[in-house]
């Protein structure tokens, strides 16, 4: 059926692919009729979309360090636009961004504008310069174009704190959706996550990885969008709802003005389940300040540009003119899931509220909402819950709590949706934090097995015993990440908003000057990535601890601060110390010109 | 000026005006969100709204592109372009 280069055939295979997995979801759907019950058709879509991650996986096998590494740098552009939107993409975008908006509204909605603000950042300031250059890792870059062990030290230091943060949440997360769907306790779910984590990227390294989060791409986003469309047309909302539902936005501002934003009393709020929340903020109306709005966009923008489980992905593009425009087409793709994340939640927050829809609850009797079937489930899975504090029998909007997975969980069968739907949306969930956590997991493994292991410690070492340094290292930073995961200490967003900041306070300085600013030298790049780090690290727990911050800075923006000193010090140490050797400034002038030969050679 | 030197030069003026887009609807029009937000937006949305939820992360999207195809514009106009495929 297939012909030649696999590289060439790849619309022909995504096309087949996503073609069976269209088949797959009629099959369940027919299944569902025939009287599968809701629990198996959860099990076959995990079960089948992992097997097939894990088919890929094992087929991308590679013994060359290009390949492990670098794909062999020769991904097309739209399809690593594909694995980078699914690399970005957590669980927490899938399951918890909708719930965010709902919620929050607009003070939220940063974080839209800022994960998507950051590409502009990635594709003009290091991308293509980084493509150039020829690493297989970010601290790759840094040690080469500052020199130096401790400099490189430094990066891998940097990523690691950043990626193994923001990691254990994607097995948390993992863990989480393993267990709704098998039905298994949490702390062994979060096992079978790690071990389909660890099939993708075993064998194949970044190769094995990019082809499955191709296929992770299909499925989330099918899974995502699918239920909006469905849900949207069903309750008559529109055909096409990210144009047709400036009514239903209009709409919900009435109820709110209607209803009115009852504040509960602290005695009231104790009896709510932790983790849920009321609808206090306004839909659609400006709920922030501009510069709380501001500052957290820009945080999530630099870390963007600094988070290196997205930037190696441009690494592997076979020029750097491909590697701009996949930046592009990866925000395309991301663009597809972030704008329907909003209408999700105005579909959903619609319909539980509004008194004319059928499937509107507030207004109505507090008994009748707890008798409704779905009620019931997912007030059991802990999700939902209502409670008559002012003791008039009718549920007002103050008396209704629901917790934010529940937007994408639970809507569809709100709605009314077949079950079919929830566990499609079971297998997007899946996919998109097991993509992430692919991505991580190899960014700190690389690093640590080429940037520490092969550059500082044991420059001899062959590719086969480099290759096996780097195995071993995934599965011990999967199964780190997994204990601390089922401890569950923090929850999914808080620690992915901190993984930014991290990031942008020890890496974006000293990769943007890197290749912007020619008189930048090590010292400056060392005082830039440990102060940058370390006083970022320090304000955070500085207000952990009840300390006031200042300018506004929060503990989910304390990477503005930490960059800023990072800056500062990176200038200033630069200036005051010898400028970088000539053959420093002839790389750098290299970098900066797309043809000719990439800076370090295609094995090193 | 050598033509390394205006290849640079160029590619920082394309850097320069694709920041400055950037900063306008990333930063820029939400010093304003509140006063924007009473201003009707395309679709029927709530202007401010329709931008947190569409209109930036949209025009993030063309600006790379644009800012691609310009780029590769500068680089073959100095011969800096690679040759092959992408």
């Amino acid at each position: 059926m297939i012909k030649g280069n696999f590289i060439d055939n790849l619309p022909k295979v995504y096309g087949i692919y996503t073609g069976g997995f269209l088949a797959f979801i009629i099959i369940m759907a027919i299944c569902e009729q025939m009287g599968m019950s809701a629990k198996v058709i959860g099990i076959c879509f995990v079960a089948f979309t992992v097997a097939i991650y894990a088919i890929i996986g094992w087929l991308s096998r590679t013994a060359q360090a290009d390949a492990y590494y670098v794909a062999g740098r020769q991904v097309p552009t739209v399809f690593n636009g594909m694995a980078t939107a699914a690399d970005w993409m957590s669980g927490a975008s899938f399951v918890a961004m909708a719930g965010g908006i709902y919620f929050k509204g607009y003070g939220y909605m940063a974080l839209l504008v800022g994960w998507t603000g950051g590409y502009v950042l990635v594709a003009s300031l290091l991308a293509p310069y980084l493509r150039k250059f020829g690493c297989y890792t970010v601290p790759d870059f840094i040690g080469t174009r500052y020199g130096g062990n401790l400099a490189r030290l430094l990066a891998v230091i940097v990523l690691t704190v950043a990626s193994f943060t923001y990691v254990t949440a994607q097995i948390n997360a993992t863990g989480t959706i393993a267990s709704v769907a098998l039905d298994i306790p949490f702390q062994y779910a979060v096992y079978v996550g790690l071990v389909s984590i660890l099939l993708c990227s075993m064998l194949g390294g970044m190769r094995g990885v990019t082809w499955t989060q191709v296929a992770q791409y299909i499925v989330l986003i099918i899974a995502y969008l699918l239920p909006v469309f469905w849900i949207s047309n069903k309750m008559g909302a529109g055909f096409f709802p990210h144009f047709m539902l400036a009514d239903e936005v209009a709409r919900i501002g009435e109820l709110e003005q209607q209803f009115g934003f009852v504040a509960n009393s602290k005695e009231n709020l104790a009896m709510v389940p932790k983790g849920l929340a009321g609808i206090t903020k306004a839909h659609s109306a400006v709920n922030a300040t501009p510069w709380a709005f501001i500052s957290l966009a820009l945080a999530m923008m630099m870390g963007t540009a600094s988070l290196p489980h997205v930037m190696m992905r441009y690494f592997t593009t076979p020029s750097v003119k491909a590697a701009r425009k996949s930046v592009g087409w990866s925000l395309f793709f991301i663009f597809l899931l972030y704008s329907s994340a909003p209408m999700l939640a105005t579909l959903s927050k619609l319909s539980l509220i509004d008194p004319s829809l059928p499937t509107g609850i507030i207004g109505k009797s507090i008994a009748e909402v707890q008798s409704i079937d779905w009620y019931q489930n997912w007030n059991q899975a802990n999700l939902m819950f209502v409670s008559d504090f002012n003791g008039n029998g009718t549920l007002e909007l103050n008396e209704f709590f629901m917790g934010g997975k529940a937007v994408v969980l639970a809507t569809p069968e709100i709605a009314g949706l077949p079950y079919v739907i929830s566990g499609l949306v079971a297998a997007g969930g899946m996919a998109a934090a097991m993509s992430t956590a692919d991505g991580l997991i190899l960014a700190i493994a690389n690093a640590l097995s080429h940037d520490l292991y092969y550059k500082i410690i044991d420059p001899k070492a062959e590719t086969a015993k480099r290759l096996v340094v780097a195995r071993v290292l995934l599965v011990v930073i999967g199964f780190a990440g997994a204990t601390i995961a089922a401890m569950e200490i923090q929850g999914i967003l808080g620690s992915v908003i901190w993984a930014f900041d991290f990031a942008m306070s020890g890496l974006f300085f000293p990769l943007v000057l890197g290749v912007w600013w020619k008189r930048a030298n090590r010292e400056g790049a060392i005082a830039g990535m440990a102060l940058g780090l370390i006083s970022g690290a320090g304000y955070l727990i500085w207000v952990r601890n009840g300390g006031s911050g200042f300018l506004g800075i929060t503990q989910l923006t304390f990477g503005i601060f930490g960059s800023a000193v990072s800056l500062v010090s990176m200038v200033v140490v630069s200036l005051i110390t010898a400028e970088p050797n000539a053959a420093t400034q002839r790389m750098v002038d290299e970098v900066r010109v797309p043809s000719g030969k990439s800076i370090l050679g295609k094995q090193h | 000026m050598s033509k390394q030197e205006q290849h640079w030069e160029k590619t920082r003026g394309l850097l320069m005006l694709t920041l400055a887009i950037w900063f306008v609807f990333s930063i820029g029009i939400f010093l304003f969100g509140a006063e924007m937000n009473e201003v009707g937006g395309p679709f029927g949305y709530p202007l401010t709204y329709w931008f947190t939820c569409q209109g930036s992360l949209g025009i993030f999207v063309i600006l790379i592109f644009w800012f691609a195809n310009r780029q590769e514009k500068i680089d073959e106009e100095f011969g800096f372009s690679e040759r092959g495929d992408d």
